[in-house]
């Protein structure tokens, strides 16, 4: 069963193309992990995904559904939840009313039932709760922004480089959720420069390069694959 | 480090004189037909060289005296108190606003009339600025033009009231309405823009209401005005000292007290109260329901919310709606206090103000919005004193403003911090 099919998706900046033609196939339960350099596409893969900007031509299914042309608000209350890159939280809000942003379309239950899950996954989010998210160190606020993609009881979740700028101690923790993430039934795509991690991680992966899919195996094949080890895994 | 002090100081005295001496230094004179050119008095010239010799003196110094300055906000009793808890702090700002609001209402009965209408006045820049307050301080889209909301609403009750005779209770809520429906029009074309590119289109959009004011003499009668719009009535009774519409009683007539046109004053004053409290209340009322929290989210973060599947058009758009309509609340009630209303009264200029208070009382919040109201309108009456040097002082007090207080009066707090709680 697959979760997140793109099929041919071009996607354009004004006149430039930066997608060239990208299918890409995520089934239920699984870690897809996208790994690439620089410039090669990555976020902007994810961003048409999410609709902000269209794909200008293929066709993008989640669950089956054609989400190609639907707006943006629209595809995200469905089932899908992403990370941004950068976090991107409320840094003027506190903890828990970035959570409860996460949560806008949830009713008031399932808004507490929700914050009670991200609080056990993430301890470190409770003692912080009335802070001001803007305050704390990158890694909460990594995990508060996982957590507030959590809120809204997402079937699959993207996560655009989780890793960013985070010590190797709690991209490891991370990591580990990303991990329990997948062990609760929630489908993850996940986009990494840190490809070791990421690779080892994922069922299956995916190499962009500029624009275009170069490989597609299994993570370990990927991570054993020399072409991959050369390029993106430091030889 | 010491000469290069001096150098600036030197430039900085150099600049005064530069722009003070062709202001001050020469007097244009009519003598008959023509206009003669003359230098100034002796006195003046010797004042503008010792602004210029002060300039230099505190640019030299300039270290030494912010220094001084530094030790000054000592002044704050409150400065090494803990903050207080967040419960209890809610509780003491409602039972303060409570007991101003009773407050205000005892008011007028002590107090000249000049200071009743001048308190109508406030009343009417609190709703206008709780309003933009929304528009600025929650959603974070910067409104030049929120001035014409004013105008929709004024007018609507002037236009209304001279051809169908509708009075003040009507045209109250379908001014509103009209000004509510005109800012979601102008905001649907114009909320894709950000920052800047919506300043200026929202000051397009001030512009052209008021031009069309302007223009439209069949309608509006243009520059002329509109003037005999219908004072409020208190349940049919009018507050004139005879009546205008058949049908209506009189106020002292019924309560068989002597006529005194303090009454009016009083009740517009009293309407504008009551008017102002339920703004703030709804307003207040938004900003704890989830739109509230949209509104800020937005603000903070636009890609970020819209990944949370919120859609930035219906965000916005409340916002403006939201605050356009109290903005034709204010105009309502301004048409009314007026009697006359003509586009004169809605230049930039007015929306800059309410934007200042917006500004100065702390973006977002609402008890130092409603501070800042007050001071911003009653600054320059006080300082009538010194008459053509009163719009210079209030411009001098806001640039100090925002030198000391960059933040605002109160700002917006949603700080309630537990430390230390991990051990």
């Amino acid at each position: 069963m697959s979760m997140l099919v793109l099929e041919d998706v071009h996607t354009h900046y004004g006149k430039i193309e930066a997608l060239h033609g990208v299918s890409v196939e995520v089934n239920k339960g699984e870690i897809v992990s996208l790994i690439g350099a620089n410039g090669a596409g990555k976020t902007t893969l994810l961003m048409t995904v999410c609709g902000m900007p269209q794909a200008s031509s293929g066709r993008i299914f989640l669950e089956g559904r054609d989400i190609t042309n639907e707006p943006t608000a629209q595809i995200m209350r469905s089932g899908l939840a992403i990370v941004p890159e950068g976090r991107r939280i409320f840094s003027g809000l506190t903890v828990e009313e970035n959570l409860h942003m996460g949560g806008f379309f949830n009713n008031k239950t399932e808004i507490r039932k929700s914050q009670a899950h991200v609080y056990e996954l993430f301890p470190r989010l409770k003692e912080r709760e009335h802070q001001r998210a803007g305050t704390m160190s990158g890694g909460e606020q990594q995990m508060l922004a996982i957590g507030r993609a959590l809120m809204s009881r997402p079937n699959m979740i993207i996560l655009d480089e989780p890793s960013l700028g985070l010590a190797p101690l709690i991209i490891q923790q991370i990591f580990e959720i990303i991990g329990h993430l997948r062990d609760e039934g929630i489908t993850v795509f996940l986009v990494e420069q840190n490809a070791h991690q990421a690779l080892h991680l994922a069922d299956r992966g995916y190499v962009l390069e500029t624009g275009k899919i170069r490989l597609h195996d299994t993570g370990k094949n990927l991570l054993a694959n020399p072409d991959v080890q050369n390029a993106y895994l430091g030889g | 480090m010491a000469a290069n002090n001096y150098r600036h100081a030197l430039f900085c005295a150099i600049v005064t004189l530069i722009i003070s001496f062709p202001i001050l230094g020469f007097n244009l004179e009519a003598k008959g037909v023509n206009i003669e050119l003359t230098g100034a008095k002796t006195s003046t010239i010797v004042a503008v060289i010792l602004a210029a010799v002060a300039v230099f003196v505190f640019q030299a110094y300039r270290d030494s005296f912010m220094g001084l300055l530094g030790k000054l906000p000592k002044l704050n009793p409150l400065a090494g108190r803990e903050p207080m808890e967040q419960s209890k702090r809610v509780k003491l700002e409602s039972w303060v606003l409570t007991g101003i609001v009773v407050l205000a209402l005892f008011w007028p009965f002590v107090v000249s009339r000049g200071s009743v209408d001048l308190a109508t006045l406030v009343l009417i820049y609190i709703m206008l600025a709780l309003g933009l307050n929304v528009v600025v301080g929650l959603a974070g889209l910067l409104d030049l033009g929120y001035v014409a909301f004013y105008a929709v609403g004024a007018y609507t009750f002037a236009l209304l009231s001279q051809y169908t005779g509708i009075s003040f209770w009507m045209a109250l809520p379908i001014g509103a309405l009209l000004a509510g429906l005109t800012g979601m029009i102008l905001g649907f074309p114009v909320l894709r823009l950000r920052g800047d590119y919506l300043a200026i289109v929202t000051l397009g959009f001030g512009e052209i209401i008021r031009i069309l004011l302007n223009n439209w003499t069949t309608l509006t009668g243009g520059p002329n005005g509109i003037g005999g719009i219908p004072e409020p009535t208190l349940f049919g009774m009018e507050f004139g000292r005879r009546i205008k519409e058949e049908g209506n009683t009189s106020f002292h007539e019924t309560f068989g007290i002597a006529y005194s046109g303090e009454h009016k004053v009083i009740f517009l004053y009293l309407i504008a109260l009551v008017l102002a409290v339920i703004t703030a209340l709804i307003i207040r009322r938004f900003m704890r329901m989830p739109v509230g929290r949209a509104w800020e989210a937005l603000r903070e973060d636009e890609i970020a919310a819209r990944s949370l599947g919120l859609s930035r058009t219906a965000v916005k758009l409340s916002a403006f709606t939201i605050g356009a309509f109290f903005a034709g609340f204010a105009g309502t009630v301004f048409a009314s206090k007026q009697g006359f209303i003509s586009p004169e009264s809605f230049v930039f200029l007015e929306s800059a103000i309410i934007l200042a208070i917006v500004v100065l009382g702390g973006m977002g919040s609402q008890l130092g919005v409603i501070l800042a109201a007050i001071a911003v309108t009653i600054l320059p009456e006080l300082a009538r004193e010194f008459s053509e040097y009163r719009m210079l002082i209030f411009g001098a007090a806001m640039v100090l403003m925002m030198v000391w207080r960059p933040q605002g009066l109160l700002p917006m707090r949603r700080i309630h911090i537990t430390l230390n709680k991990q051990g």
